[in-house]
């Protein structure tokens, strides 16, 4: 080559930028992955089953998928700056339980509210003071605080359950807005998913998220309040249990100390499913958003053909895995690619 | 005199003993049967599984990773081999715990490949693995459960029956316990998983491979599982689905209370055995003292939460001293 | 002619975007010590990690003997008889001194098991050749760092070793301790062993090495022996030019004391720190690797929390418990570690930028991009970043420019002081040289710069005056015209006669 001494002396940055690299760096982007299989599960279960792609059918069943939807908002956050949560469905339990308590006592839907989105709070809170003030990984905080929790309950309710609330509780997770089909679970992770999407991507919040994320030392002396933020974050995710809570015990009308089990591990699913990184820093609300209506409307056609509940267990199990694993392995494959080309220089 | 107290003090296993002698004797003053040499030999035998698979946690955290599928991993392991049991009833034990064994390795070692190869960090690894474990235990059993008239009266005496005194599942753990320290302190392998756990870019310079220690641990820690399995089942005489459901708590309480660091790299395997009959006493003092089986969920949660916290003072207490310490 | 033990021909290696080594050639000799001379990023530490396997080259070869070798894992090149201390922590603070020593290459009895007895054993023979006095059963984490450093040696000692590597070794260690590294360095070389040692401290390379090879920008540039050499040639293959132009120091009026430092301690750290600094000033900080300077820079921005002590910023006392306070007080921090503390490598030159601010920038919590671009124009053109444009992600500049782009953030604050710790650590020299200008030139606007350094020439030639740090604790304090290398050096290891100026 002609121009390889002056490439030698000139910088060693490697430039590249061909057609051909481009569209590679499309495809493997993460969001046009997600969208290709949210096309692929509607087209493929619209051809498998006639109820599928029917309007009714599809509002409805987002009752089946909107709390945890809603649950993983907030853990985009969490899981952003490098922490995790596994303890939101015990706070839902606990939630639950206390809301089942103040009813069993007399209290109005009014006050059963107030008093389960408080206990989700003060719940996250005792998480984030653990995890900020005594600085022990979130991991552990959670894994101990989810037993605590739903151990709560466990040990008052014991084998029985609360099943009596006022008729007008039952709204939130079973009412419509107005006479349309739009279910307000539905609505309310709508407004909800505005919200948590406007302070991730247009608020200082969602910057020091970021900066946290990808480097919390660096954050920490450009002066932003890493402990702060971290503490917050689980404080947000037990209030958004406690709106899970309200919505799932107004659904289904009790309260067992079994509830919403497993809820944690698919409001992680979502998240990292929607494409955030579990290492930290990198994300963005529109990717959870088509996640939450792939992993649900694929588990709805799932069902309309039978497949056991186990299946899609087992399916969300792995796609917990596969969504780490195969951008990981992409990585690899283009940094391969890279070295390669700079090989053949 | 009192430099050497204060050394006694920071010894973690110490303290653990002097917490356990406390617990003890609150215990047996409510109810002086407690100590009874028939009932601490039973507390042991209750604490066995955990003891084995709680050493199977304790190398992934040694590494700076977590396992949250070994509870799932014991109800698959337990059932597939229970069903073996169930329709092979001429099969004979030995082949059964060998079966038991491998399976949980293979369950083990797709944990371990996912997070040593495909670069998966353990905790969605695991998580991810727990759903699809226990999944896998419901798709196989298809829902039913193998239970005492189905199962060979040999299998279910592989935990029940009596050498030298002991009861059989208490030798399996010696034997386990035995082996894992050996493995441990005196094999290059068991040496190099401190190295990676206690800083990866050092262990990269000594030529230790991350990628085969975390593979490794994964890989004994579904073994043990595996032997859990077998063993769960067999001395509950029930395969059910739900077996082990939450265990996972469990082994990480053990090794917390042991005075493993959940950042890697410091641990002893004595200090998790303590921790594993700590909770096994707890577990058994609570109808002693009159409360429920319901109770038993929510005071592990506290147990772990009181240990990791206290863990977490002592030992910022003890860097502060050390760095005092260390120029005057 | 000495016997040629180790050759390495042609090698390369890259990683994604980066040509960290091309076209290499390196050989190594019996009984001869070898300076590898270059600066900080010229490649040496890859060469090292090549040539002891943790490494692979990307492309060329190696020759142990004459024969062609792999080290596909640093247990390869051990194997082989090539070991090197690395400049970088490499300890197990969890272990004990014995086992740091054999992680890797542990002892085993016939039957296979780890012989612990004989490990031991070996370890107080290796402590006590050092001459160092600590049990082989202390943990790491209990020795101090000179301490740490001296069982890094001891490691590589244990190892039956042909090819020594040292890279940097005495960073760390005070002047007893050097000498008595030197001693090793030389029975090393008696014995017939090939040493390479990896240092830019001049008088240490005149005093024991024999042959040098010198690297920059990833590239072999030359080799000579030793005693046919002068400073000045090998300066001049090091750097690409001679030195006197690299140090632009304005004289600046010094003007009313801004920061009163008084009694500052943290524990294990430092303790007793007094001084104080003036606008318009450029106070050098000196002291070896561990000597506690980055940890007092810490505590005045409120990263570390101090034990006791005053600091008195223009008047006010200052209670600093976070960087968000001290940064509102007008104190910048320019750390040390850049791709770790400095920059978020994954974000954008904006972002960088604007983030120390990013409130004061913000309309009530919600971003204003117009303000964000204005800040961010305004101080990236100014510290002359090159780059495409202010969105792409920091990781895709060069060193230097990554330096640029965290003065440029910190200068965005309008801080009152300045601290930069090793503003010029790993940057290539004509970045190094902008740096330096720019520093003076901020003084010269009346900023008061605190300047910490590893680098005697930075020191020497930027400040107005240096206080020098050993072992958490102040030794001495020089102003501009008296301060000469040798005295400096002295007072960094313990040797100052403790005169101090106010």
């Amino acid at each position: 080559m002609s121009n390889s001494m002056e490439h030698v002396s000139q910088s060693r940055l490697i430039s590249e930028a061909s057609l051909k690299e481009r569209i590679i760096d499309l495809v493997t982007k993460w969001e046009f992955i997600l969208v290709v299989l949210f096309l692929a599960v509607v087209v493929y279960f619209s051809n498998a089953s006639p109820y599928f792609l029917d309007y009714f059918n599809m509002m409805n069943t987002t009752f089946n998928f909107m709390e945890k939807a809603i649950l993983a908002l907030p853990m985009i956050f969490v899981i952003m700056c490098g922490d995790i949560d596994i303890s939101v469905a015990s706070i839902m339990a606990l939630s639950s339980f206390s809301m089942g308590y103040a009813s069993a006592h007399g209290a109005s839907t009014g006050g059963i509210v107030i008093i389960g989105l408080l206990v989700g709070l003060l719940a996250g809170v005792v998480n984030g003071l653990m995890v900020t003030g005594l600085k022990i990984p979130a991991i552990a905080v959670t894994l101990g605080s989810s037993s605590l929790f739903r151990g709560i309950s466990q040990a008052v309710l014991e084998d029985q359950a609360y099943t009596h609330y006022p008729e007008s509780f039952g709204y939130f997770g079973q009412g419509y807005v107005g006479d349309s089909l739009v279910p307000f679970e539905l609505l309310l992770f709508v407004i909800l998913a505005a919200v948590m999407g406007f302070v991730l991507h247009k608020t200082t919040y969602g910057r020091k998220l970021f900066a946290v994320g990808n480097s919390l030392t660096a954050a920490r002396f450009s002066g932003v309040p890493v402990d702060r933020i971290r503490f917050f974050n689980l404080a947000l995710n037990g209030l958004f249990a406690g709106i899970a809570a309200v919505l799932l015990t107004s659904r289904i009308g009790s309260t067992r100390p079994n509830i919403a089990t497993g809820y944690d591990m698919e409001a992680i699913t979502l998240v990292v499913l929607g494409g955030v990184s579990i290492t930290g820093g990198k994300g963005n609300i529109v990717g959870v958003i088509i996640a939450v209506f792939l992993l649900g409307y694929l588990k709805f056609g799932m069902g309309l053909l039978n497949l056991s509940a186990k299946v899609m267990i087992i399916t969300t199990g792995f796609l917990l895995i596969g969504a780490v694993l195969i951008p990981e392995l992409l990585n690899m494959l283009k940094s391969w690619r890279k070295l390669k080309k700079q090989q053949q220089d | 005199m009192n430099k050497k107290l204060e050394k006694i003090l920071q010894n973690r296993e110490l303290n653990l003993v002097l917490l356990t002698a406390v617990l003890l004797i609150a215990v047996t003053l409510r109810a002086p049967s407690f100590l009874a040499l028939k009932n601490i030999e039973r507390i042991v035998n209750d604490t066995a599984i955990l003891i084995m698979v709680a050493s199977g946690q304790l190398l992934v955290i040694l590494t700076g990773g977590i396992d949250l599928s070994v509870g799932a991993t014991i109800a698959f392991s337990g059932m597939a081999v229970s069903m073996l049991n169930q329709y092979n009833p001429s099969m004979p034990v030995v082949v059964l715990i060998l079966l038991g064994v491998l399976i949980g390795t293979l369950l083990g070692a797709f944990n371990g490949a996912c997070v040593a190869f495909g670069k998966v960090p353990p905790v969605i690894t695991t998580l991810g693995t727990m759903s699809i474990f226990r999944g896998f235990t419901f798709v196989l059993s298809k829902g039913q459960w193998v239970t005492a008239h189905e199962m060979t009266e040999a299998y279910m005496n592989i935990p029940k029956g009596k050498m030298l005194l002991l009861p059989n599942l208490t030798i399996w753990a010696i034997v386990v316990f035995i082996i894992m320290f050996y493995f441990i302190r005196y094999t290059r392998s068991g040496r190099e998983i401190y190295a990676v756990g206690g800083n990866k870019t050092a262990a990269h310079f000594v030529g230790v491979s991350e990628k085969k220690v975390n593979f490794m641990v994964f890989t004994i820690a579904g073994a043990l599982c595996g032997l859990a399995g077998v063993m769960w089942t067999a001395r509950y005489a029930a395969a059910v689905n739900e077996t082990a459901l939450g265990f996972e708590l469990q082994t990480v309480a053990a090794c917390v209370l042991g005075g493993v660091s959940l950042a890697g790299g410091a641990g002893t395997l004595t200090g998790v055995v303590m921790g594993a009959l700590f909770l096994g006493i707890i577990n058994n003092a609570l109808p002693v003292v009159n409360l429920s089986p319901f109770f038993q969920m929510g005071i592990q949660g506290f147990v772990v939460l009181a240990a990791i916290v206290a863990n977490v003072l002592m030992e910022q207490r003890n860097d502060k001293k050390l760095l005092a310490g260390r120029r005057r | 002619m000495k016997d040629i033990v180790l050759q390495l021909k042609d090698i390369a290696k890259y990683f994604p975007g980066i040509k960290a080594l091309d076209k290499v050639d390196f050989t190594i000799r019996t009984g001869e010590v070898h300076a590898l001379i270059g600066e900080n990023g010229a490649g040496k530490s890859t060469l090292v990690k090549i040539m002891t396997g943790v490494y692979q080259p990307t492309r060329g070869s190696i020759f142990r003997n004459g024969k062609s070798v792999q080290f596909k894992t640093s247990h390869d090149a051990q194997e082989a008889g090539v070991v090197a201390i690395h400049q970088e922590a490499s300890m197990f603070s969890e272990l004990t001194v014995t086992e740091n020593i054999f992680m890797g290459h542990h002892l085993k009895k016939a039957s296979g098991m780890l012989d612990w007895k004989a490990m031991t054993r070996h370890t107080a023979d290796l402590l006590n050749k050092l001459e160092l006095d600590i049990s082989p059963d202390t943990l790491i984490k209990n020795l101090g760092t000179a301490q740490r450093h001296m069982v890094e040696i001891a490691k590589a000692l244990s190892v039956d070793a042909e090819v020594v590597i040292m890279d940097e070794p005495t960073s760390a260690l005070s002047l007893k301790e050097v000498e008595e590294l030197y001693k090793i360095v030389r029975q090393l070389k008696n014995e017939g062993k090939a040493i390479v040692f990896i240092s830019h401290k001049f008088d240490e390379i005149f005093e024991i090495c024999d042959y040098f090879t010198v690297f920059r920008d990833g590239q072999y540039i030359g080799e000579g022996e030793v005693a046919k050499s002068s400073i000045d040639e090998i300066v001049k293959m090091m750097v690409g030019r001679s030195l006197n132009q690299m140090y632009p120091k304005k004289e600046a009026k010094i003007g009313e004391t801004i920061l009163d430092v008084e009694g500052l301690s943290l524990p294990g750290y430092f303790s007793d720190v007094s001084f104080n600094l003036h606008k318009g000033e450029i106070l050098g900080f000196f002291g070896l690797v561990g000597a506690g300077r980055s940890e007092v820079m810490r505590t005045i921005f409120g990263i570390d929390k101090k034990s006791a002590g005053k600091i008195t910023l223009a008047g006010e006392v200052l209670e600093t418990t976070n960087p968000g306070l001290a940064m509102k007080k007008g104190i910048a921090y320019v750390p040390e570690d850049r791709q770790e503390q400095g920059a978020i490598l994954e974000m954008s030159l904006s972002h960088n930028i604007t983030l120390p601010q990013i409130n004061d920038l913000s309309d009530f919590g919600v971003l204003n991009s117009k303000r964000e671009k204005n800040v961010t124009e305004e101080f990236g053109n100014k510290m002359e970043i090159k780059a495409a444009n202010w969105k792409v992600n920091a990781n895709t500049l060069s060193g230097g420019n990554q330096q640029k782009v965290v003065l440029a953030k910190w200068l965005a604050t309008n801080p009152q002081i300045l601290i930069l710790d090793e503003p010029t650590k790993g940057i290539d020299v004509a970045t190094k040289a902008a740096v330096h200008k720019f520093i003076s030139e901020m003084a010269g606007e009346g900023l008061a710069v605190i300047m910490v350094s590893s680098e005697l020439p930075e020191i020497l030639g930027m400040s107005d005056r240096i206080v020098i740090m050993h072992e958490g604790k102040v030794t001495s304090l020089m102003n501009r015209d008296e301060a000469d290398s040798d005295k400096v050096i002295l007072a960094a290891t313990g040797h100052g006669q403790g005169d101090r100026h106010e």
